[in-house]
């Protein structure tokens, strides 16, 4: 149970290994100890995640994840849930795709579509109907900047995220009175494995700042949060730009 | 079944305690008798369910998150009464106040009273509630003869000190965890009048306090001290201090021996639902304890006093908890034993230091503990204060717990909203005997509630 001033009792991690995702544990062990579901595809950097979190003073629990097979999501919420409630699940699983070959390549747009978007919103699905029977809890659902106006350079990155972020909004305002709510959080560039090898966009930030703000967001029960928190103001401007000039822009 | 049915159609309705913190929806079922508790025990709700009273509990206590919660205020008959040794049997969602309206105007108190009366005797009993009297006659649950238990399976089990008492101390304390209470013995206390004869005396720190309290306070039968935790350096502790007894009727003024059990329990108005959230802070707050400490006499002897105002000053606002904003607040009680004074005085620097607005704090110094695995009071020294809930202050009170404990004190399960579970299990070490006890009558966790979960009780 989150208790009376917001610390966390158990939190999921659904695409465990990502950076965001094990940052944020770290953020709330730094706090508490707690249990920590890692849920993941079975690999070394799985074991490597859990082993770092166990010795960061979690209770750490390892469940099966893989958003390619339809069955998993179903499966590992049970597995999750097998051990108590679950607190906080953070749903932080995603891919960035190649811009270029995602610019030919139908399959990869098809693959990409679904473990950006088709995943989650099962994932969002069975994590809701667990928390609304158990009476609380908090999703955090990862989205992006990046689907608040997709542009040419991603587009097909951006429109994934633009219907999770579209999916996790509405899953929010479907859970009023359930005691349980969801957290969007848009980051914009964020340094990590996922984005290794390319140059920093305007306004680049880190995982330890997006775990920060999941971390308050859900302290504070808010629903929607920007990392860093002028991109909201920036996504705001450029939504509105005029589509001539917005194409035009060196971003 | 059609009262599963029933049950399933039931909306949720949000849930907290009297803190206002972390709501939780459940199903809320009346209960006016054993039948129908027995039939939601039936329906093996896959949450679970609790018995909830008046919800005085700061806590999470009576809350189910997605379970049943039974609401037990709707069970307050009286059944059995013994004018000759004053013991009476009542249902569980009795109140205090009612019990007080109906048996001081014959000559009888209730054994122990906290702050408010508006408590049932079924929380008493769960909460194992104290009052100003521990030194002199420990809590609630030791005036009970015995209980009547609703438990998992179905049966109903008279249980006492004497009739299976593990089970007895498992559930005074218990929180409500290894059943439901059904009906209770309860032994009241003989008053000649309805009036206290009140000695007040102000201290100005907390070391003139502690003396004061350790040399005199068995003198009295009702003992309490209001601290001024925003005050600090040498004021630090400054405190008004109030002790008392029941008069006797000779005690009284002339007009007033005629009717000396006269009694009026009411409440005057209640706070409006409009406090914005910050209105308490360290500015009103210091503001208000100036002038409360200096309203107090220095020194007064024999000053005739009112059940409710000696009692419960708080209960004539009703819902004075609103005055906290919509944030709620929380209350952190802890005691430590006799001799760690030091833990005391540091726990107070640093709540004086933290600059938390807190109201007034409240010492006591507690008598001998009772067999319960989970009850609160042991030999020592117990502060309590409420404290709005705002940032960094899940991290003061971490540090606290850990004073706390490394003191071989605890926490008060009626009152906390945020202990760590593994830092709550070194506080009470008959955890695993209460666990016991749970497996026994309780086999697969159909009691629990929000506060079960949290600290994997």
């Amino acid at each position: 149970m989150i208790d009376a001033l917001g610390s966390v009792g158990s939190l999921l991690l659904v695409g465990g290994t990502s950076d965001i995702a094990v940052a944020t544990a770290r953020r709330y062990l730094a706090e508490r100890p707690l249990r920590v579901v890692v849920a993941a595809r079975d690999t070394p950097r799985r074991a490597a995640v859990a082993e770092e979190l166990a010795a960061a003073g979690a209770r750490v629990e390892v469940v099966d994840f893989d958003a390619d097979d339809p069955g998993s999501p179903a499966k590992m919420v049970a597995q999750a849930a097998a051990g108590g409630d679950i607190d906080v699940a953070v749903v932080a699983f995603g891919q960035l795709g190649d811009p270029e070959l995602l610019r030919s390549d139908a399959d990869a747009v098809g693959r990409l579509a679904h473990v950006n978007y088709v995943a989650p919103a099962v994932v969002g699905t069975e994590l809701a109907g667990r928390m609304r029977a158990q009476g609380h809890g908090v999703i955090v659902a990862l989205s992006s900047v990046a689907g608040e106006r997709p542009r040419a350079s991603n587009f097909v990155y951006g429109s994934s995220k633009a219907g999770l972020d579209a999916f996790y909004s509405g899953l929010a305002d479907s859970l009023v009175g359930s005691g349980v709510s969801v957290l969007v959080v848009r980051p914009g560039f964020v340094r990590s494995k996922m984005t290794e090898g390319l140059a920093d966009a305007p306004l680049a930030t880190t995982p330890e700042a997006v775990a920060d703000a999941i971390v308050n967001g859900v302290r504070k029960g808010r629903h929607t949060v920007w990392v860093p928190g002028v991109m909201r103001w920036v996504m705001s401007g450029l939504r509105h730009t005029p589509r001539a000039i917005f194409r035009r822009l060196p971003i | 079944m059609p009262e599963t049915a029933a049950l399933a159609g039931a909306p949720r309705v949000p849930l907290t305690g009297w803190g206002r913190t972390a709501p939780t929806p459940a199903t809320l079922i009346p209960v006016h008798g054993e039948e129908e508790a027995r039939a939601v025990l039936r329906s093996r709700p896959p949450r679970g369910l609790v018995a909830r009273g008046l919800a005085r509990s700061y806590n999470d206590a009576a809350q189910n998150a997605g379970g049943q919660v039974l609401d037990m205020t709707t069970a307050d008959r009286v059944l059995d009464t013994d004018p000759a040794t004053g013991e009476i049997v009542v249902e569980a969602g009795t109140s205090l106040d009612r019990l007080m309206n109906l048996f001081v105007p014959q000559g009888w108190f209730v054994p122990v009273t906290p702050g408010t009366r508006y408590v049932t005797v079924g929380g008493a009993i769960a909460a194992d509630i104290h009052g100003k009297n521990h030194h002199i006659a420990g809590t609630f649950s030791q005036h009970v003869s015995w209980l009547d238990l609703l438990t998992a399976d179905g049966e109903v089990r008279r249980v006492g000190p004497d009739q299976d008492p593990d089970l007895f101390w498992a559930t005074a304390g218990g929180m409500g965890l290894t059943g439901v209470i059904l009906r209770a013995c309860v032994r009241m206390k003989p008053i000649e009048s309805a009036r206290i004869l009140v000695d007040t005396d102000r201290t100005p720190d907390l070391d003139s306090l502690m003396a004061l309290l350790s040399e005199s306070d068995h003198l009295y039968d009702y003992s309490v001290a209001w601290i001024d935790c925003v005050a600090k350096a040498a004021r630090m502790g400054r405190s008004v201090l109030t002790r008392g007894r029941f008069a006797r009727r000779d005690e009284l003024p002339a007009r007033q021996q005629a009717d000396p059990l006269r009694y009026h329990g009411s409440v005057k108005l209640s706070a409006p639902n409009v406090f914005p959230p910050g209105l308490l802070n360290l500015a009103t707050v210091a503001a208000f304890n100036e002038v409360w400490y200096r309203k107090s006499p220095k020194k007064k002897r024999d000053q005739l006093q009112g059940i409710g105002t000696f009692f419960h000053p708080l209960d004539s606002v009703g819902e004075w908890n609103r005055i906290y904003g919509p944030r709620g607040f929380v209350q952190y009680q802890f005691v430590v034993p006799f001799g760690q004074e030091d833990a005391l005085r540091e726990a107070m620097v640093r709540i004086s230091n933290s600059g938390h607005a807190s109201f007034l704090a409240v010492l006591k110094r507690f008598g001998e503990g009772n067999p319960g695995m989970l009850s609160f009071p042991a030999p020592g020294w117990t502060l309590a204060l409420d404290i709005p809930v705002v940032g960094g202050l899940a991290r003061l009170l971490d540090e606290l717990d850990d004073l706390v404990v490394d003191a071989g004190g605890k926490v008060y399960l009626a009152k906390d909203s945020r202990v760590r579970p593994e830092v709550f299990e070194r506080m009470y070490p008959e955890l695993e005997k209460f666990r016991a006890v749970r497996a026994r009558v309780d086999p697969d966790g159909v009691f629990t509630s929000d506060l079960a979960r949290r600290l994997s009780l």
